[in-house]
């Protein structure tokens, strides 16, 4: 049976893994080789690297981390951040990397998502989608909203999209998996937004992955159970040795999840 | 890690494709050497030969072809291990056409190296999301060398949209909607759907196996 996926998700600014909170105020983690292979051989099943300066900078980027990770991990990873072209992506992907997330990029050129998947196939053009509630929307009925450029709080902006309307649209275009960003839940860990990624699943039938929130083990197994997500990624958990990966399986084992044994 | 180097070598075939870097990092890794080439020569007179693949059957074949390695390839008496679209290179056609591997639309018949007589179709997955990624686990796996150490139930990872079906050159199973070949094999030619560089330590174990296989030890399977 294929299994549900635990992916870390490692934040990436001027070559250093960093966490903030609720997308703000980043702290140092560590260097970006050594943690990606400690989660590869803590049987993290994915890796997701995001380089949350790219997009809102605007300059090119040194990326020969890539190339670095692929040499040492023998497990899928996947790269955002700042590809804004075939080119972009060609070079990501030549230097090991198994997929390529594009997420403010794609909200401005939309077909580039078609462009990439039928230069490189479907399976490794993921498209994220930072998706925030806002109560106020909707003449006060409240509703999910795609923001742009969160990398960089000054630069960060609501867009014309709401957000299911927008996984529909990307995924007509191609894009081969959806990561949902619940900026709401990010970072704060009181659990996946449920409501949101339940209805994010009606309308996406390709693979969902689940991004912000998790603060226990019971989030995990909410989210599979609750949402039937394909993934789900955490980041702070993870690295504050909140929760470690072989404890999180077993525990989704005893739930009835289908994990890969760590 | 030193190994017995012999005077051969190991080759990985150049299709054009994206995941070269990372086939090559992961024979590394167990200590081998090994060279990206679309080379005759060197693909001709290498020890052993990985065929990788992602991306759609169309474009790698039209690579092939433009690469003049068809016939070279369909020569070749050594070891022979392809992953995903290299496996499926392998078959006789594939119908996944002008679309991607991974995505589950067929529009038309390319013929592939036909070195292993079968043939590759949408993946009937009878309702379960497409293209089928991640973690999966392998049943009715044969006594074939290069699965030596693996078990039924041991996860690998794939992604695809497109397998061959199970039949008499099928060497390990995967279930995912319905059954199909999770690596098939004939004489010397073995192929992987999964992606062994990707599939953590018992991936690693299948590349190992390969590598250390002797050149007649398939000749008589």
């Amino acid at each position: 049976m294929l299994a549900r996926r635990i992916i870390p998700c490692l934040d990436v600014k001027d070559g250093k893994v960093v966490k903030g909170i609720q997308f703000r105020n980043h702290e140092i983690i560590g260097d970006i080789v050594p943690l990606a292979q400690k989660y590869a051989e803590a049987g993290a099943d994915e890796l997701v690297f995001y380089d949350i300066t790219a997009s809102s900078d605007g300059r090119v980027v040194d990326k020969s981390w890539v190339s670095r990770i692929a040499e040492v991990i023998d497990i899928p990873f996947c790269v955002a951040g700042g590809i804004k072209s075939a080119a972009d992506a060609k070079e990501i992907l030549m230097m090991g990397a198994d997929k390529i997330s594009i997420n403010s990029p794609a909200l401005r050129d939309p077909e580039l998502i078609t462009r990439l998947a039928d230069i490189f196939g479907q399976q490794c053009i993921v498209v994220g989608v930072d998706s925030f509630y806002n109560k106020e929307a909707n003449a006060g009925k409240g509703e999910y909203q795609v923001y742009q450029f969160t990398g960089d709080e000054k630069r960060t902006k609501q867009t014309g999209w709401t957000t299911f309307d927008w996984i529909e649209k990307v995924v007509s275009l191609g894009a081969g998996e959806i990561v949902l960003n619940c900026m709401n839940q990010d970072g704060v860990r009181q659990g996946y937004d449920i409501v949101q990624l339940k209805q994010a699943r009606a309308v996406c039938n390709v693979p969902l992955i689940a991004s912000g929130g998790a603060g226990t083990m019971a989030h995990f197994s909410d989210v599979y159970q609750q949402a039937d997500v394909d993934g789900a990624l955490a980041a702070s958990v993870f690295h504050k040795g909140v929760i470690a990966i072989k404890e999180l399986k077993n525990y989704l084992k005893t739930q009835r999840i289908e994990v890969r044994p760590c | 890690m030193t190994k017995e180097v012999s005077a051969g070598m190991n080759v990985i075939v150049d299709t054009g494709c994206a995941n070269l870097a990372s086939v090559k990092f992961a024979v590394e890794r167990l200590g081998y050497q090994v060279t990206i080439t679309d080379n005759i020569e060197l693909i001709q007179q290498a020890d052993k030969v990985i065929l990788p693949g992602v991306g759609s059957a169309k474009h790698a074949m039209a690579n092939i072809n433009a690469k003049n390695l068809v016939s070279v390839l369909q020569k070749l008496t050594q070891p022979v291990l392809g992953f995903c679209l290299g496996m499926q290179l392998m078959t006789e056609s594939s119908t996944e056409g002008n679309k991607s591997s991974t995505e589950g639309k067929s529009d038309g018949l390319v013929p592939c190296l036909n070195l292993i007589p079968t043939k590759v179709e949408p993946l009937k997955a009878q309702g379960n999301r497409l293209p089928h990624m991640g973690w999966n686990t392998l049943s009715q796996i044969s006594d074939h060398p290069v699965l030596k150490g693996i078990s039924e139930g041991d996860y690998f990872y794939f992604v695809h949209s497109f397998a061959a079906p199970i039949s008499e050159y099928t060497i390990a199973s995967c279930e995912y909607g319905s059954k199909f070949s999770a690596a098939i094999a004939k004489d010397n030619f073995i192929g992987c759907q999964f992606h062994p560089e990707r599939s953590s330590a018992l991936g690693s174990k299948i590349i190992q196996n390969f590598l250390e296989l002797g050149p007649q030890e398939l000749v008589n399977l």
